[in-house]
């Protein structure tokens, strides 16, 4: 491997562990929206509890990733940021607004009560941030963003408004339904609560199968790589997935919170990771590659230097972090949920 | 060929850097405070930790939950400007970010180390001990002020590059990040910029509470956040004021042109004038309706009133900033920094010398007035920072109008953020004063 393909996998760790968990924060916007039955406000008061303490940590793998993509592949940077300019403008304008809503909700609870349109926007915004990232993602992957030299030659459509990547957008926004209704699983765990997260992890779920499955037939000419990358070097991941994805809804069925939990984060990185592997060397797929794109060498060793001595601060720090917030006695879980009545 | 989606009288390069300006004056101000209040909480708590005096753990879970707004207002307009660099400007990035990306990805570090120990410190106050909560504050304000430090070398590189070589087709054959952050700029902008972030917070902080007791509430809640902002402010104004002048002496050797439009100077000279305040006229080639000071300008540049400073004269007419907004933004800076200099002298003479706070009326007016002062100040310094630097995206390097975005509907983006940010605005402030009506009801 060398080293910018060290660095690159780096960048797609960190877009797993920013999947992982700020996915599930996305999803919680949508549990948010879609809260109903007599528990809602209490659904909705979990995914606040939730959020709260990790939300901005997990937030800044997207920045982690964007900063080292633009240190290490410029070019590739450059080119991406003009391809897909309306779609991550509109992903953007989802994060701030969704960021915002959040906090003046969270922390303006006390100072003026319940704000119905903070949630609203917090939802709302919640669902458009993903959907937009991962067209954007899709267009990348599917060909369609073409380059000669160092000009883009595709127009700013290319790629993110076909029916494959529109298709993909739903499945993530259904993934990050997906994440968070299993991790809310676990944070209500032996309260009346579990019980609405599972129905709607399971309705996440099936859902997600479905559009999995329905984007292999919307994929056509644009998805056509992507898909044969998959069937390719990624297949042996694609497998785990295809074995491990009815594993992680039979957990959610037979209510085993905590298992749930690992294996829906697992199968967002299972399918992550075939991708990337199906598509190993590229950037942005056919046109500029990883060794092609990516800055000298003498940018690479500071950037990999500056990263192992920042992840010796980072990773006690965020250890600490779901330690203190993310390894809770059920029995507290249940006596405040059930003082919130 | 690229599809229009809205089509605009304007320019992409006037959208471009209009989006930009508004999304960093806004973040500005979330990111100084970013720096700032995380002290000023770490020394609240721990006067708390040390008397058990409740007054201070009062003050320190206020702040607390004040912040916790501010930062993730700051948190996302911060991930905006990430964004945006890419997309207003793909062709500095495509140029720049194996250059100067090594110090933003030290910040990414910083701010990570930031929003961890601060989710910790918000929802931790009763998870965890006493000690442990505070212990949690020091990786906050540490990593607060190192994120400042590295982005700023960023812009400071930006000023002067250095740290890489081009090849004949203009291709990048030499990079060294690490000189390229520690560039000549950077040992004057990046103090300055910092002690600045402390300036806002020290005011912005002692004018709330001056403004308490200028509607009566007198007890030792707002004295002593009063004292503790003014403390912050005073040693901070001084530093500000210190590392002012040596960037401005840095500035007056490496980026003349921008030097000259900061004073409006057009004719290269010895016994240069400073000119406080007037208009800087293009066709009289003189700073109209200011008062001159002759001779200070080069005593200030180089301790020699026989100093020649270059005026903008020598430099082409593209090749120039616009003295107009460069100089008032400069006089404005140093103006309302020399205001709030006062105002925190005042204040801790007339402190040391009646062994209490000041409580006349007009005195509390201008503690009420430091606080907007310092953030206009702080603004209108970034300001010079900026607008002195053009036409150069990357000084003497890339121009502004070479590198920004040909995407279509900017438009749009401009309007939309705008009207985001100013909702963002509004709310924050709203929020914060429902926030500080609660309090008081509660107390």
């Amino acid at each position: 491997m060398s080293e910018a393909e060290v660095v690159a996998a780096i960048l797609w760790l960190a877009l797993t562990a920013y999947a992982v968990l700020a996915g599930a924060d996305f999803g919680g916007g949508v549990w948010e929206l879609l809260a109903t039955g007599p528990r809602a406000r209490e659904q909705r008061r979990a995914v606040a509890e939730a959020m709260g303490p990790v939300w901005e940590a997990n937030h800044v793998w997207l920045i982690f990733m964007i900063v080292g993509l633009f240190t290490a592949f410029p070019r590739a940077f450059g080119i991406v940021s003009l391809a897909l300019y309306v779609p991550f403008t509109i992903a953007l304008i989802g994060i701030v607004l969704r960021g915002a809503a959040f906090a003046f909700r969270a922390h303006g609870r006390e100072a003026v009560g319940e704000v119905s349109a903070w949630g609203v926007a917090f939802g709302a915004a919640s669902v458009v941030a993903p959907f937009f990232l991962a067209t954007g993602v899709a267009a990348v992957a599917s060909g369609s963003i073409r380059v000669a030299g160092d000009r883009l030659i595709s127009d700013y459509t290319a790629g993110w408004t076909t029916p494959f990547a529109l298709v993909l957008g739903l499945l993530a926004v259904a993934m990050c339904a997906y994440l968070a209704a299993t991790y809310l699983m676990v944070e209500t765990e032996g309260t009346p609560l579990e019980a609405d997260f599972r129905r709607r992890a399971i309705a996440a779920g099936l859902v997600s199968g479905v559009l999995a499955l329905g984007a292999l037939f919307v994929a056509g000419q644009s998805g056509r790589y992507l898909v044969s990358a998959l069937l390719g070097r990624g297949f042996p991941l694609l497998a785990v997935a295809l074995i491990n994805g009815p594993i992680a809804l039979a957990a959610v069925w037979f209510s085993k919170p905590r298992i749930a939990r690992f294996a829906v984060a697992a199968q967002v990185a299972f399918v992550l990771w075939a991708w990337i592997v199906g598509l190993w060397g590229y950037l942005i797929y056919p046109d500029v590659t990883v060794n092609e794109a990516s800055a000298p060498s003498s940018t690479l060793t500071p950037l990999l230097v500056v990263i192992g001595v920042g992840m010796v601060f980072l990773l006690p720090s965020l250890w600490l972090l779901f330690r203190v917030f993310k390894s809770r006695n059920p029995a507290v879980a249940l006596a405040r949920f059930g003082q919130d009545k | 060929m690229p599809v229009s989606i809205l089509s605009s009288d304007l320019d992409n390069l006037t959208l471009a850097r209009a989006t930009m300006g508004t999304s960093l004056g806004f973040h500005i101000v979330f990111a100084v405070l970013g720096v700032g209040m995380p002290l000023l909480m770490l020394v609240a708590e721990g006067l708390w930790l040390r008397t058990h005096d409740g007054v201070w753990l009062t003050l320190a879970r206020r702040w607390s939950k004040a912040f916790g707004i501010l930062f993730a207002v700051g948190a996302v307009s911060g991930t905006t400007l990430s964004f945006e660099l890419g997309l207003l400007w793909p062709r500095f990035m495509a140029f720049s970010g194996a250059i100067f990306g090594l110090p933003f990805s030290a910040e990414g570090f910083a701010f990570f180390i930031e929003a961890i120990f601060l989710g910790l410190y918000l929802y931790g106050w009763d998870r965890l001990s006493p000690l442990a909560h505070w212990l949690t504050s020091i990786p906050i304000a540490v990593s607060g002020a190192l994120s400042a430090v590295f982005v700023v070398m960023a812009n400071a590189w930006m000023n002067s590059q250095g740290g890489f070589k081009l090849g004949r087709g203009g291709q990048l054959v030499y990079v060294d990040p690490v000189a390229a952050a520690l560039n000549a700029s950077t040992p004057t902008e990046d103090p300055h910029m910092l002690v600045s972030a402390y300036v806002v917070t020290g005011f912005v902080v002692a004018a709330v509470y001056a403004a308490g007791l200028l509607r009566g509430r007198d007890d030792s809640l707002h004295r002593r956040g009063l004292i503790l902002g003014m403390s912050m402010a005073a040693v901070a104004i001084v530093l500000a004021g210190i590392t002012g002048d040596s960037s401005a002496r840095f500035i007056y050797q490496a980026q003349p042109a921008k030097f000259a439009a900061m004073e409006g100077l057009y004719k290269t000279q010895r016994d240069a004038p400073i000119h406080l305040g007037g208009i800087p006229s293009d066709s009289q080639h003189r700073v109209v309706g200011a008062i001159e000071i002759p001779g200070l300008l080069s005593f200030l540049a180089a301790f020699d009133t026989n100093a020649e400073v270059r005026g903008l004269d020598e430099f082409a007419p593209n090749l120039r900033p616009n003295p107009i907004l460069v100089h008032l933004s400069f006089d404005t800076m140093a103006g309302l920094g020399i205001f709030i200099g006062l105002v925190a002298l005042l204040f801790w003479i007339l402190v040391v010398r009646t062994r209490q706070i000041p409580r006349r009326r007009l005195l509390l007016l201008a503690f009420v007035a430091a606080g907007p002062a310092a953030v206009i100040a702080m603004e209108a310094g970034w300001f010079v920072t900026e607008f002195g630097r053009q036409p150069w995206v990357v000084y003497g390097v890339l121009r502004t109008s070479d590198a920004a975005t040909t995407a279509p509907a900017l438009g749009l983006t401009f309007l939309v953020f705008f009207v985001i940010y100013a909702g963002l605005a509004v709310t924050t402030a709203r929020l914060l004063l429902l926030q500080a009506r609660k309090n008081r009801a509660a107390q």
